[in-house]
């Protein structure tokens, strides 16, 4: 199957602006996004376009504030893309389940700050926050929480439809 | 700093090369393949890091990264690039390659998975043209695909064909020494094989790398219970069940006045009395009467005795208040709100046997009777209570005649029991500035005697009924809790009376001016309201050993429903019956908000059929979400969602399926059943559903046996899809008997069905059974005992016309209501028209609204009304302009028709006495 990875574009408009990227079908039958530069070879893939924009739009505190910041901001970025993209319906369930964990203590992914990493992980996780029913939604509460205060972070969602979190309980348990 | 590490692990060979590396101080824990080092990842994850400051790093790039960096090597976006396809290109394929060539023993295979990402690797060296990846020197980009790739190319059994500069770099790079003993630690020289174990313990990769290709499932518990072996035997009992036929029983009649039986199980059910000035909400609804509406219908399908009782409470400051405000007397009052009660439990479908009220003869009689007895047992003590008197309106000011600034907060209109904006206790005297809130003059505060209900001294004989009620009934958990924490806290003496007018006259002659105070007098109205529907009351509430009392409330009535109450009872030694099931919901809110009257927000129960929503369909979601356990909520969009997927799609799907075989295939006569095991097992799981749908109703947990009847209509779609007899009914001779077997056994299932969803939604449920035609007998058959699936519509049996159940609801009619009942909605919503109605009540301004609210109570289409308001001031504006502008005579004309065409529907739309509209309309 073939699979488009969450459009750069999206992200751009996000940065205010910077250059043009493009999709493309690349020799691994997998959708990922290419940046043609005007210096330089095109960058590929998703984490390493994406971090590019980020220091051209001079906001490389998105990237982690320390080195300790910069590796959690990295292996984040990796998350989604080996475990969100193309993940199966039974994966899917393991991803919110480990995610609803970690965000049981943190408030974004990397900790106490907004970063890239919540970024792509918001435009990856959207597909699947939006099948989720309102009773699964509580059952992974904490990233349903995470998910709609990004969502809500201003410019960020772009045409993606919003999601509806509900603040208080509906369920119980999960089993009737 | 720690680094977890295990042997074997091929990511390992990266981690501890770069460690040396980098030479970054760091200590290194050998831990086996099972070690779960990152607590929250479903599959134990190594290597792992521990920082510093406690963050975990697992995944083995990012701690190569994180080492790199503190030891001041700085990554690129080249580096990040050969990162990034690491993990994500070459890592699943090195995956295969290593599940083929260590777990299968086939080599051969490896060269072919590899080729593609070695070919790139190669040739992006070759055009780069330097020793490394990234330039001159050892980056973290060389050190991870060195160690990616170790195992496979230091392994020279495999032929990969030629890639001269991936060797060439590889070998560069195997050649430092911190990678040769990051080898020697992690495979300990014995190459592939020191993998073995750590392989077997990997997931195979996934073949779809697709999840639009996945079936979806939305329900995790159905596909559960979808597996759920079926035993021979229970299949040969689901058969023996299924042949039983009809109960030849009598349906039990509901003759009036409904008294205990002997040897019958005698049940009386309360719920909590709405408050009469207010018009409940749908949380007021799902709270008390539509629970104990659900449990006597059930029930009454048990065939127990059962007594549904409940009434508005009419009493208290609120009555008194409302009253001033609307230039009404008390009473007048109260049989307004008692008619809009009426209405909209009627409207809803609560099936009482009586709904009474507080304010009549017999609530007088059973009160003081109450009263005197406590008196005469010295439960009663005396006090003085300093009070707020108005010297002007020659009062005292009890609660809420007393407005002033809230000690606490400084809110300027806290009232004289509670403040709105800090939500506080306040005890009236403790007000800055008090007002008498009749004439606006400051009271002063004068001291009063009063009665008190000695608790302390009841305390003794409450803990030992509850002690006993709670164990032996069921009491909801949180009914138990807040009772518990009540005792804990440790009793004191409640004042049972208040200086006002509208109330149960106290008997005493010392406080003849004054009357119960509500909480005392409130729920004895559940006596006095039985009393009132039959003189024979006693055999209900002084037999304990007869009847069961089961009381419906919200959670914040328990208090008086478990200590209060029971004390008044204890106290007056009559053998009363209490309260055997204490049936406490939590609380529903609107959205993620709360109900609120003053803001317009949420649906309140006179709303509710203006929705155009059937009685049934609300009540369904209301049950579906029934706050049973922890707070819910209502939501338009959630009920929308349950309407189509649950009701629509599911529900009334099948029910209209099956029956529809019937009449298509059959010439709507129910076909020949020969079951087979599929069959047998089916009605061995839907008899399984229904056992445990009885077994929760029995315990009153209302919604969670709603999902069981959802179960098992889920089954039944499946079933038939399965079976697909559409299709079969084209077939030969066995595959048309095999279409009739699943048609006969689908239209039962709805059959049955239709009996569990009766205590739902009544309407629903007469109307499958008339479009079966089914003997009502069915009824009363098959929730019996612990209930069995039995052939109610056996071969022959010609069912009725089947048509449709539900209906969608659309996005843009959800949409639509949602605004509408929102909270910030235009002046002349109808939600908003208590508001003019509460304050100020003569302005002209409020007037036609109160007309149209009460249109609205009344059932005449209010919306329509409102519309047809705002048409004819249109149309007025119209008519004025074109005369304005001496406009042709005709066209005025025509105009003006049109006009008085829209009076008149106007008029019809709200009844035609309503004077203030139509004056208003005149004027224009």
């Amino acid at each position: 199957g073939k699979r488009r990875a969450p459009c750069l574009p999206l992200f751009q408009g996000f940065l205010s602006g910077t250059e043009q990227g493009r999709c493309y079908l690349c020799g691994f039958k997998l959708w990922v996004p290419v940046l043609q530069n005007n210096q330089g070879p095109p960058l590929v893939g998703l984490i390493t376009i994406a971090c590019h924009l980020v220091k051209e739009a001079k906001r490389s505190n998105l990237l982690g504030e320390s080195a300790e910041g910069r590796a959690v901001v990295q292996q984040w970025l990796e998350y989604r893309v080996t475990r969100l993209d193309g993940c199966t319906k039974e994966d899917s369930k393991t991803i919110l389940k480990e995610l609803n964990i970690h965000l049981q203590d943190n408030v974004y992914l990397a900790g106490n700050h907004f970063t890239l990493a919540d970024t792509l992980m918001y435009y990856g996780i959207h597909p699947l926050i939006v099948d989720l029913t309102v009773q699964e939604k509580e059952q992974y509460l904490n990233v349903a929480r995470w998910f709609d205060h990004i969502q809500h972070i201003p410019s960020l969602r772009h045409h993606l439809p919003p999601v509806v979190v509900l603040r208080n309980r509906i369920y119980t348990s999960r089993h009737h | 700093m720690k680094l977890f590490v295990s042997e074997g692990n091929p990511h390992c060979l990266k981690v501890l090369a770069a460690l040396e590396l980098t030479g970054v101080k760091c200590d290194v824990q050998y831990v086996n393949h099972e070690e779960k080092v990152v607590q929250f990842l479903n599959h134990p994850a190594l290597p792992a890091l521990i920082l510093p400051a406690g963050q975990q790093l697992f995944s083995a790039n990012a701690i190569c990264r994180y080492l790199f960096e503190v030891s001041g090597q700085n990554y690129n976006d080249h580096c990040n690039q050969w990162l990034e396809w690491e993990v994500t290109v070459l890592q699943p394929a090195l995956l295969r390659a290593l599940r083929t060539a260590v777990l299968q023993g086939k080599g051969s295979d490896v060269s072919q998975i590899l080729q593609s990402p070695l070919n790139f690797l190669d040739q992006s060296l070759l055009k780069g043209s330097k020793p490394y990846l990234t330039g001159e020197a050892v980056s973290v980009a060389d050190i991870v695909l060195w160690g990616a790739l170790h195992p496979i190319l230091s392994d020279s059994s495999f032929t990969l064909g030629e890639h001269n500069s991936v060797k060439t770099w590889f070998d560069q790079v195997a050649a430092v020494h911190s990678c040769q003993s990051a080898v020697q630690k992690v495979l300990q020289g014995k190459g592939l094989q020191a993998m073995k174990s750590y392989m077997q313990r990997q997931p195979a990769p996934q073949n779809s790398q697709c999840r639009d290709a996945q079936p979806c499932n939305n329900n995790p518990a159905e596909s559960e219970e979808r597996q759920h072996f079926v035993s021979e035997e229970e299949c040969e009992a689901a058969v023996l069940a299924w042949n039983t036929g009809l109960s030849s029983c009598p349906a039990p009649d509901r003759q009036h006045p409904i008294l205990p039986q002997e040897g019958k199980r005698n049940v009386l059910v309360t719920s909590a009395l709405p408050y009469v000035n207010n018009v409940p909400h749908l949380g007021n609804i799902i709270g008390c009467v539509l629970s104990a509406d659900v449990f006597s219908r059930y029930g009454r399908l048990r065939r127990w005795n059962m007594l549904f009782v409940c009434g508005t409470d009419e009493y208290g400051t609120a009555t008194e208040n409302k009253a001033r405000e609307e230039g009404l007397t008390p009473k007048q009052i109260c049989d307004k709100y008692h008619a809009v009660h009426s209405s909209i439990y009627s409207w809803f479908q609560i099936d009482f046997d009586f709904f009474g009220r507080t304010t009549t003869e017999k609530q007088t009689e059973i009160a003081q009777n109450i009263f005197w007895r406590l008196h005469k047992h010295g439960y009663l003590v005396e006090d003085t209570v300093e009070q707020l008197r108005c010297e002007n309106c020659q009062r005292f000011l009890a609660d809420r005649f007393v407005e002033g600034t809230c000690p606490h907060c400084s809110y300027p209109e806290a009232r004289g029991d509670q403040c709105d904006k800090c939500g506080r206790l306040i005890n009236a005297v403790e007000l800055r500035d008090p007002q008498c809130k009749v004439c606006r003059q400051t009271p002063v505060i004068r001291s009063s005697k009063h009665l008190f209900l000695d608790l302390p001294k009841l305390e003794s004989q409450l803990e030992q009924w509850l002690e006993k009620s709670t164990s032996t009934g069921d009491w909801t958990t949180n009914a138990k809790q807040i009772t518990h924490s009540w005792i804990r806290d440790g009793l004191k003496p409640r004042c049972i009376t208040r200086d006002l007018h509208w109330g149960t006259p106290v008997p005493h002659p010392d406080f003849k001016e004054k009357v119960f105070y509500v909480w005392f007098d409130a729920p004895i109205g559940y006596l006095s309201i039985t009393a009132n529907y039959t003189s024979e009351w006693e055999r209900w509430w002084k037999n304990p050993q007869q009847v069961e009392l089961y009381n419906f409330m919200a959670k914040d009535n328990v208090p008086f429903h478990s200590v209060v109450f029971p004390c008044s009872l204890l106290g007056a030694q009559d053998n009363y019956t209490l309260v055997n099931h204490l049936v406490a919901t939590e609380y529903l809110n609107y959205e993620d908000t709360k109900f609120s009257k003053s803001r317009g927000t949420g649906v309140f129960g006179d709303m509710a059929k203006d929705t155009g929503i059937p009685s049934d369909v609300w009540r369904f979601y209301l049950l579906y979400v029934r706050p049973e356990g922890q707070d819910s909520a209502f939501s338009w969009a959630d009920m929308a969602m349950k309407n189509n997927s649950e009701l629509l799609n599911n529900l009334g799907n099948f029910i209209n399926r099956a029956g529809m075989f019937v009449t298509k295939f059959f010439e709507g006569c129910v076909p020949v059943m020969e079951l087979q095991r599929e069959d047998k097992e089916l009605l061995a799981v839907v008899g399984w559903e229904l056992q445990q749908y009885i077994q929760l109703m029995d315990k009153v947990k209302i919604r969670d046996a709603l999902k069981h009847i959802l179960n098992i209509s889920r089954h039944g779609n499946q079933y038939i899809q399965v079976n697909q007899p559409w299709k079969k009914i084209k077939g030969e001779e066995s595959e048309r008997l095999r279409a009739g077997t699943v048609t006969g056994v689908a239209v039962n299932i709805a059959c049955l069905l239709s009996v569990m969803l009766l205590p739902y939604m009544p309407l629903v449920s007469q109307t499958i059974r008339d479009q079966l035609n089914a003997p009502q007998s069915c009824v009363y058959t098959m929730l019996q005992g612990s209930g069995t699936f039995v052939c109610s519509l056996s071969a022959g049996h010609r069912i009725g016309t089947v048509s449709p159940l539900f209906q969608k609801l659309e996005a843009e009619q959800i949409e639509a209501l949602k605004k509408r009942f929102g909270g910030q909605q235009p002046e002349d919503e109808p939600s908003n028209l208590k508001a003019p109605l509460q304050s100020t009540p003569s302005t002209p301004a409020a007037a036609p609204a109160a007309a149209i609210k009460v249109a609205a109570v009344e059932g005449l289409d209010s919306e329509k009304a409102e519309q047809l308001v705002k048409a004819v001031a249109e149309q007025g504006d119209k008519v004025r302009a074109l005369k304005a502008q001496k406009a042709e005579k005709d066209v005025i004309a025509a105009e003006v028709s049109k006009l008085l065409e829209l009076k008149t529907q106007l008029a019809l739309a709200e009844g035609k006495n309503l004077e203030p509209t139509s004056k208003k309309g005149k004027k224009k």
